[in-house]
Order: C-alpha cells, then sequence, then structure tokens
C-alpha cells in the first residue's frame, strides 16, 4: 500500500504573532514556522499503519524554512521517502494555491492513501485534504481518528461532537483528513534524527502552476481586541476567595 | 445566478445542530445587504420534519436513502448542481465534521472561492475570519459574485437562527447518488458517562494548569460542595485524567450552566466555542494574556491552588 | 504510561552490557557483589520491577531486555544515592541507569509529560516550551541594567550562566533576580547571554536524550567562543555538572564554579555587607547535584552561618545521604507519571524532615526546589509555615537589597 502524507508548516504560535506593516498579512520576519499539529498526527498514523500492515510511506513538504529537519523527523519515525517540493512558496499562501502546487507530484506518486492533517491554524480558504482531494478525483473524510485497511478499503472512525464516532467505509484511493492518529506522535530521539539526516536524502520536485485564485482577498488582519475584559479580582488569595463567594452568590448557585 | 444566501443544514440523528441555526442568523444579516433570500438547505431520507424550526425564507428539502445519515460524497453530489444552477451570493456550511468534509472539495469542484471560520458578518458581505488559535483575526469583503463559506459558532446565538413559525419547504429533485465510495457503517456511541454535563448548572472545568491526576480531587470537592461537576478541556481528557465523557470544546459537549468556572484554562477557540452559552463564567489563570479572560465576567491572576482549599471551605461554610 | 508502537529488535543484552563497559569506570560492573544496597537506597527502588540491582542481575542473566518492558526505569531521578553507597562503585547512575533510560527513548516508550519537555528542549532551548526570545525578560526593570552579551559586546570578568528555571520560571526569577542585586552589591562585572542561551541539557542527557544533550552544548560552546570572559558561574547545579564535568568531553572547557563557591570564595568581602539580621531556624538541602555528584557541602553551609540570626540546623538525611526532591534524570518534568506509580512525592518527604528538625526555613541551592518544595509544603499539612528560599535570596535579604 503506497501512503503519501501531504504536510504543511504553520507559525509557531509560542512565538508572539504581529501584523505586517501593509496590515492584512502576519510580519514573517520573527516568525518561526512548526509542522502542523494534526499533519503530525497523520504522520504517525500512517507510520502505524506501515507497522500494521507494511505500507510505504512517503512524506511530501513545501520548501520553506525548517522543512528537511521536519522531513528527516519523519524519517527517523520510518518514513520512507521523503519530498521536498519547491517553488514559491511562502507561509501566507493559500491552500489553494498550495494544493494545486501539489496536486501533480501527489498523482505521480499513484497514492492508495493520502493522509493529510485535518485542518492547520492558518487555513484561510479552506483545508489541504479537502482541496486536495477534488483535484486528485479522489473521495475526502475528514475528523478521521482510526484507520484501518483492507481489500481496497478503508474503515475509517470520523469524530462527531460529543464523543459520538460513526464508522465509514471509503474506498481507495482515498484522501483522509486526521483528527488525531490512534497512538499520540511518537517521540524519536535526537541521535536518530541525526542518523537520518546522516545517511537519509530528500527527494526534490517542482511544483505545478500555483493558482492563487479561491480564497478571500483579506482587508485587514488584526490582534483581537480584548473586546471586554474579565473584572479582574486583585488582593491576596483569601480576599480573592471572599469575592468569589460573593461572585458565587450572585450567579444564583450559593 | 442569484443573491440568495444558502445555508446547509448540518443533522445528526434527528436533531439538528446549534451550528445551523447560527448560521441562518449569519445568513439573515448578508440577505439583508444582498437583497436575496435565506434558503437552508436540507438534505436527508423522510427527514421534512426537521425545517421546523429553521428560521429561513425557504427551506430547500433533498431526500433521497443515500443522504438518510451524512456521509461526504453523497452530499457533495446532492449539493453540487443546485449550487451550480443557482449560485447563490453564498453558501454557508458550518465548520465543522459535517460542514468541513463538504467545503473544500465543493470548492474546488465548482471553482467557487471558499472563506473559512467566519464568525460574523456585516450586510454588505464583509466577513470576519479567526485564525491561528483565535490569535489573529482577519477581515474582508465576501468574493463576489458567489462564495463558499464555513462558520464557527460564537458570533451569533443559536436562538437568532430558530422560528416558531415553520417556512415553505420546496422538494428538489435529487440527482442520482450510486457508486458511491463513502459508505456509514455504523455509529460508535460515547461510553456511557456517569453525568450529562450539557445539563448541569455548575461546571467547574480544568485544564493543563491542573498539572495532574491528584489536583482533580480537589476540584471535585469543590464541584460537590457547590452541588456541581468537574469537566475538562482536551489535554485533560487526553492524558486520561478525566473520561471522555467530560470533555468539553469542539470535539466534546457544549455546555450551558450558570456557572462555568475556568481553572487553569486558556481559552483556546475550540474549547470557547463550546461554553459561549454559559450564563457566566470566571476564570483562573496564572497567564495575565490568556484567552479565556476576553470571554470570561471575572477572573483572577492567582494560582488555583492557592485558592482550592480555602475556597471548599468557605463554600461549604456559606452553604451551612 | 503512555507508550508507541517498539520498533526494532530489544534483544541485545550482549551489546548493551559490551557498551556499558566503555563507559567512564564501566568495568567496574563486573565486580559487583548483589550486596543490594542501590536498590535499598533508591527512593523509588521499592516501587520499580527492576530496581538498579536487578537491573544488573539481569544482565548477568543475558535478560536485560525485560527490563525495557517495563516502564520503572523512569521512576530514576538520577540521584546519585545509589552511586555513593555502591561499595563496587560502579557507575550505576551515569551509566546504567542513564543508559537505559536512553534505550526505552531509542524504542520511542517515553512517557508523554517527558516528550514534550524533551521536544520543547529541542525546539525553544528550555524545558518549559517559552519563546527564546524572552529569556531574559526577567531581568528588565533591575538597576544597574544586567548586562546581556550580545548586546554589550564588551568582555566580562564573570559569565552567569542563568538557567532555564531562573530565567523563565516566575518563582525561580526571584532567585536571578537576588542574585543580580548581590553580585552589584560585591561590583562584579559580570554578563549573561539571555537569548543566545540555550539549556545546559544535563537533566536531559540523564532522562537519556544523549543526542539532546549533545546538540545543546554544541549551540552553547559556539556561543561561549563568541565571548570573553574568566570564568562561568552558575545558579543551577544541573548546569554547574554539566559544565564542569560533562562539556569538556565535548571540548568545551571553562572555568565554572557554583554560586555558592563563588560566593563563598568571597566572604570577607560579602560578610560586613550581611547588616540585617534573618532571625530562623534554617535548614539546608543539600541538591543532588552539589552535594553528592560535585562534593560540594561546605561552602553554602558557610554562607548560611554568616548570615546574622541565622542558626542553622540539619535534618536527618545530610550531606551524602541528604533526601533527593524527586526532581533530577527527567522527574522535574514526570510529576504526573511518578505520582500515578507512587501516591507520594519525595519533595513532600524532604519538607516533612525540614518540619520535624524544627526548621523554620529550608534553604535550597537549586532551581528545581523553590517551586518543588513550595508546592510539597502545601500537600503536608504541618508544614503551613515553614519557607522556601533559595540562599541567594536569604543573602540579598541580609544585605537589605
Amino acid at each position: 500500500m503506497n501512503i503519501i502524507v501531504p504536510i504543511k508548516l504553520v507559525p509557531d504560535l509560542v512565538e508572539e504573532l504581529s501584523i505586517d506593516t501593509c496590515g492584512n498579512a502576519l510580519d514573517t520576519a520573527w516568525m518561526r514556522l512548526i509542522l502542523s499539529e494534526f499533519d503530525d498526527h497523520a504522520i504517525e498514523q500512517a507510520i502505524l499503519l506501515k507497522e500494521k500492515d507494511g505500507a510505504t510511506v512517503t512524506v511530501v513538504g513545501p520548501d520553506v524554512d525548517g522543512i528537511d529537519d521536519v522531513l528527516f523527523g519523519a524519517s527517523a519515525k520510518g518514513a520512507d521517502r521523503l519530498i521536498k517540493i519547491t517553488g514559491d512558496f511562502n507561509v501566507g499562501m493559500p491552500n489553494h494555491a498550495f494544493t494545486s502546487g501539489l496536486k501533480d507530484v501527489i498523482n505521480a506518486l499513484q497514492p492508495d492513501l493520502v493522509l493529510t492533517g485535518v485542518q492547520a491554524h492558518n487555513d484561510l480558504d479552506g483545508t489541504v485534504g479537502g482541496l486536495l482531494a477534488e483535484h486528485l478525483g479522489m473521495p475526502y473524510v475528514g475528523y478521521i481518528s482510526a484507520v484501518s485497511v483492507s481489500g481496497g478499503k478503508a474503515l475509517v472512525k470520523k469524530e462527531y461532537p460529543g464523543g459520538l464516532l460513526a464508522e465509514m467505509e471509503v474506498t481507495l484511493p482515498a484522501v483522509l483528513g486526521i483528527q488525531a492518529a490512534e497512538a499520540p506522535p511518537r517521540y524519536v530521539a535526537i541521535s536518530k534524527v541525526r542518523q537520518a539526516m546522516k545517511t537519509g536524502s530528500i527527494d526534490e520536485e517542482s511544483a505545478g502552476e500555483m493558482d492563487p485564485a479561491g480564497g478571500p482577498t483579506v482587508e485587514r488582519m488584526y490582534l483581537p481586541e480584548a473586546a471586554g475584559r474579565a473584572t479582574m479580582i486583585e488582593g491576596d488569595p483569601q480576599a480573592v476567595v471572599a469575592r468569589l463567594i460573593e461572585i458565587f452568590k450572585e450567579a444564583g448557585v450559593l | 445566478m442569484s443573491q440568495d444566501i444558502y445555508v446547509i443544514v448540518e443533522h445528526l440523528r434527528g436533531q439538528v445542530a446549534d451550528i445551523t441555526y447560527v448560521m441562518l442568523a449569519g445568513a439573515r444579516v448578508l440577505s439583508q445587504g444582498s437583497g436575496g433570500k435565506v434558503k437552508a438547505v436540507l438534505c436527508g431520507h423522510n427527514a421534512q420534519a426537521l425545517a421546523k424550526s429553521l428560521a429561513a425564507d425557504e427551506v430547500l428539502y433533498l431526500d433521497s436513502p443515500a443522504l438518510a445519515d451524512f456521509t461526504s460524497e453523497a452530499y457533495q453530489k446532492a449539493l453540487a448542481p443546485i449550487i451550480t444552477e443557482h449560485q447563490p451570493r453564498a453558501v454557508l456550511f458550518g465548520s465543522t465534521s459535517i460542514g468541513a468534509d463538504l467545503a473544500s472539495s465543493l470548492s474546488v469542484r465548482l471553482s467557487l472561492p471558499l472563506v473559512n471560520s467566519c464568525s460574523t458578518f456585516e450586510p454588505d458581505g464583509k466577513f470576519v475570519s479567526q485564525i491561528c488559535g483565535g490569535k489573529i483575526m482577519a477581515d474582508g469583503a465576501l468574493p463576489a459574485p458567489s462564495s463558499l463559506v464555513t462558520m464557527i459558532p460564537g458570533g451569533y446565538k443559536p436562538e437568532q437562527g430558530q422560528t416558531a413559525q415553520p417556512s415553505t419547504v420546496t422538494s428538489v429533485p435529487v440527482s442520482a447518488l450510486d457508486g458511491l465510495r463513502v459508505v456509514l457503517k455504523n455509529y460508535i456511541e460515547p461510553e456511557a458517562g456517569d453525568v450529562d454535563i450539557s445539563k448541569e448548572a455548575v461546571i467547574i472545568s480544568v485544564g493543563r494548569g491542573v498539572q495532574n491526576q491528584d489536583n482533580i480531587a480537589l476540584v471535585e470537592e469543590l464541584a460537590q460542595a457547590l452541588g456541581g461537576v468537574v469537566a475538562g478541556s482536551r489535554p485533560v481528557v487526553d492524558q486520561g485524567w478525566l473520561p471522555a465523557s467530560r470533555l468539553i470544546g469542539k470535539s466534546g459537549k457544549a455546555v450551558k450552566p450558570k456557572l462555568y468556572l475556568a481553572l487553569g484554562i486558556s481559552g483556546a477557540p475550540e474549547h470557547v466555542e463550546a461554553i459561549t452559552g454559559s450564563e457566566m463564567i470566571v476564570a483562573v489563570n496564572t497567564d495575565p494574556t490568556a484567552p479565556i479572560f476576553s470571554l470570561a465576567k471575572y477572573g483572577s491572576e492567582q494560582n488555583m491552588f492557592d485558592l482550592l482549599p480555602d475556597l471548599v471551605e468557605q463554600v461549604r461554610q456559606a452553604k451551612g | 504510561m503512555t507508550s508507541t508502537a517498539v520498533t526494532g529488535n530489544l534483544s541485545f543484552t550482549k551489546e548493551f552490557y559490551a557498551s556499558l563497559l566503555e563507559m567512564e569506570d564501566g568495568e567496574r560492573i563486573r565486580t559487583c557483589l548483589q550486596c543490594g544496597s542501590c536498590s535499598g537506597i533508591c527512593p523509588f527502588g521499592y516501587l520499580m520491577d527492576y530496581p538498579p540491582g536487578l537491573i544488573i542481575t539481569t544482565l548477568r542473566a543475558d535478560v536485560y531486555d525485560e527490563v525495557l518492558q517495563t516502564d520503572s526505569p523512569w521512576m530514576c531521578v538520577s540521584c546519585y544515592a545509589c552511586s555513593q553507597v555502591c561499595p563496587s562503585k560502579i557507575p550505576i547512575t551515569a551509566a546504567l541507569m542513564t543508559r537505559t533510560k536512553e534505550e526505552l527513548l531509542l524504542a520511542g516508550k517515553v512517557p508523554t509529560e517527558l516528550q514534550s519537555a524533551l521536544e520543547n528542549s529541542q525546539r525553544y532551548g528550555n524545558p518549559l516550551g517559552e519563546s527564546p526570545r524572552k529569556r531574559s525578560e526577567w531581568t528588565t526593570g533591575l538597576e544597574p541594567p544586567v548586562a546581556i552579551m550580545g548586546l554589550a559586546k564588551r568582555p566580562v570578568d564573570v559569565l552567569w550562566f542563568v538557567g532555564d528555571y531562573p530565567s523563565y520560571h516566575p518563582r525561580v526569577q526571584m532567585t536571578a533576580k537576588s542574585l543580580a542585586k548581590i553580585l552589584n552589591a560585591l561590583g562584579v562585572d559580570f554578563g549573561i547571554l539571555g537569548p543566545e542561551e540555550n539549556s545546559d541539557g544535563d537533566s536531559q542527557r540523564l532522562a537519556g536524550e544523549r543526542g539532546l544533550f549533545e546538540m545543546l552544548a554544541e549551540k552553547n560552546g559556539r556561543i561561549f567562543s563568541k565571548y570573553e570572559f574568566n570564568e562561568i558561574i552558575t545558579t543551577d547545579p544541573h548546569a554547574y555538572n554539566a559544565l564542569k564535568n560533562i562539556y569538556p568531553t565535548l571540548e568545551i572547557t571553562y572555568p565554572v564554579k557554583h554560586v555558592t563557591e563563588y560566593l563563598y570564595e568571597r566572604l570577607d568581602q560579602l560578610k560586613p555587607l550581611l547588616k540585617r539580621e534573618v532571625k530562623a531556624k534554617v535548614t539546608y538541602h543539600d541538591p543532588c547535584y552539589l552535594g553528592r555528584v560535585n562534593g560540594v557541602y561546605d561552602a553554602p553551609r558557610e554562607l548560611l552561618a554568616a548570615i546574622p540570626g541565622v542558626e542553622l540546623i540539619e535534618m536527618a538525611h545530610t550531606r551524602t545521604n541528604s533526601l533527593c526532591c524527586g526532581g533530577g534524570g527527567g522527574g522535574m518534568w514526570m510529576d504526573g507519571f511518578h505520582w500515578e506509580k507512587a501516591h507520594v512525592r519525595l519533595s513532600e518527604w524532604r519538607v516533612r524532615e525540614a518540619v520535624t528538625a524544627g526548621a523554620e526555613i529550608l534553604a535550597v541551592a537549586c532551581p528545581y526546589e523553590p517551586p518543588r518544595f513550595e508546592d510539597a509544603s502545601k500537600m503536608v499539612k504541618e508544614a503551613g509555615q515553614l519557607m522556601v528560599k533559595d540562599i541567594v535570596e536569604l543573602l540579598a535579604e541580609s544585605i537589605e537589597l
């Protein structure tokens, strides 16, 4: 089974985000990029399937700052092949453009299963999985928290609110949007990643034409104004506790 | 091409989801500016009854056995022709396990632009979206002449999209839905929880700040003293410190208590969207920049462990 | 413990044993008497499926794999009590326990809490996951301003390696500020690395992440070589241990002292400044990495004794048999995991000892301690009045700073 995992790097929210002087995009000067959390789960789910059923796993990412480390990390976890797509990528680019740049490379790999994170926190014009699926002519199911494959079909668990799950059968090839891998993304020792860097390699492919149309034109990006902020309770713990008792009475629960 | 605003109705096992009503409220705002009608699009099988509370000018009803339960491919195939034919000004989907399975694929299939994560609109067609964990807002104009949109809760109250006067239901023929590659096999219920937190009046919720399972016992004491229950955000449940039935958030339950006391919860959007129905929110977090403080009525920067023992004592005394 | 699928072949007792023999003093493992002292003195030995002595047994019986099927090695807090008491002087902590954790880690069998700390260390240069750009924010408002080497661009006499917790943890930042004031009062020409400083990596090393340690050490080494200074001092015994004993094996060698050694050398200069009385019964907790591991027991005590009003008393466990707070070897980041297994905390034991000894102040010299012991004293009923203070905080109080 041939599994492809397209990944995206997104702004690391540990660093404070600021707006670019043009007013409608993020300032990338100090921005650090990190693997999108759900893509990390997609990589993990792919490796789990490989361990269970013996698939080949190819991880595909855009040529942005930090991509090599991320790809080698995936290889240290067990990915078989790493592909870096070169082209005019930047972190603010719409997913429509991103996926149109990726689709020919992924098509050429003839995937049986494409696993990608169900969403990324900077998705302003759709999700990579949903857009890519249509480009590839494959069905898409998102919010997946379990996958097993047999007889050319994937049996998946799809998450609904309140802990409800729907078990669905998807005919391959298909694209799945991973919400959670069946086990949390494993830890990989730095020495293993360094080993992967020494002995492994990253293939390069050019991106296809990247059509930016398909998303909104952002007029303004801004940090949310604390639209009404909580009245903060001052004083030492004793004073705070006393005030909380009054507040509980105000709420009608005491 | 029309100036109508379409809302794709989300329903699960006989119940219309709250996000649908939120979308209807948002659609109403957009229709005021566009001059078109609000049309709810209901896909299902023998599901006409679900139309009656939808505050729309018209409900377009598509019936097929293949649409009885949501599956992405069937719904996409059913919806694509109507959207293509009518080219509404905007089509609203929920940013959910249902809507998000449809919007992106339809965007490519129908070559229509898509705007994600919208919380509110203006009549003139302006949208406001939240991205990056709620830390960044973006606004602009919904691309003309026709856009797809996914909406998150919080901008409008579900009550604003509900009605006691059912609107006209128009049956729309559905194209053949065969050769489907996505098939529902069955549903799996969540573990029978001890309590249904969505019905509780007092909820004390813990986040990462609780640090470990042992500390939850202390929070339990407070909950008991106040006659409420303990719930938690995703990190706490993922660690196994609380059962899944206590999860509050996008993939857990939405709650509407009289009092929601958030201890050590930062207020990430996936959590916050599930507590906006609370009558009063009080937040305790040592981080003064935690987003939860924008939502809470009262807040304290104290360490929750400095407050809890004394607070439990005082509550017990107050109750007598 | 949340563990992931084990990959790779774990049946390699002989390979593992051979790797131990190659470590410093590793061949001493051949002379193990199986006396059981190590397992007996280990603070969590009673909980481990395989306490240290039993691990050696499995090595000899060629069934070491069994140890790696359990998660009990993660109960080891690298406190060196076993190494201290071993009659054959086997480097149990440094060689056996560290390499065992390394093997578990290579197989991906790591408690989730520890995983986050390690990933944060790699990504942000500190286990807390804080932005590296904010590493010297604790200096804001201090007068005179603390010299940050990258901005000051001049040689200094003393490079102060601040450490992760004094830089970022609100409680321990107070210790850092106290030391800045003392150094100024003594007229010391010092600087800090600020955002260029990375975690020393020692606890991560002892938690089995050798690769991460080397990466952090290499980064720190490159930064050190950019600047001119005569010696390094540090508030953190873990950093002290790394800089003094392990970095030189990576060709990064600088003279380094723990702050208590540095200040003790200047006691003549310091003493006249200690004007205000700190009238209290003070007991001193020997940090594992200052005491047992590096033999520094007297300097901290002399500093405390020099403070007017201080009555220095000892707890039942003291000096070489001091009780660990539970923070070493990754323990600082595994509170949940340790709690699930033990339902006691080593830090609470120690606080009880301090109370039993009649102490009013528990004096510490390691940045892990203030948060650990303060949390513990909230859980120990009799410890309501016990105060936890770093030695430099007490000195600063006495200098009326």
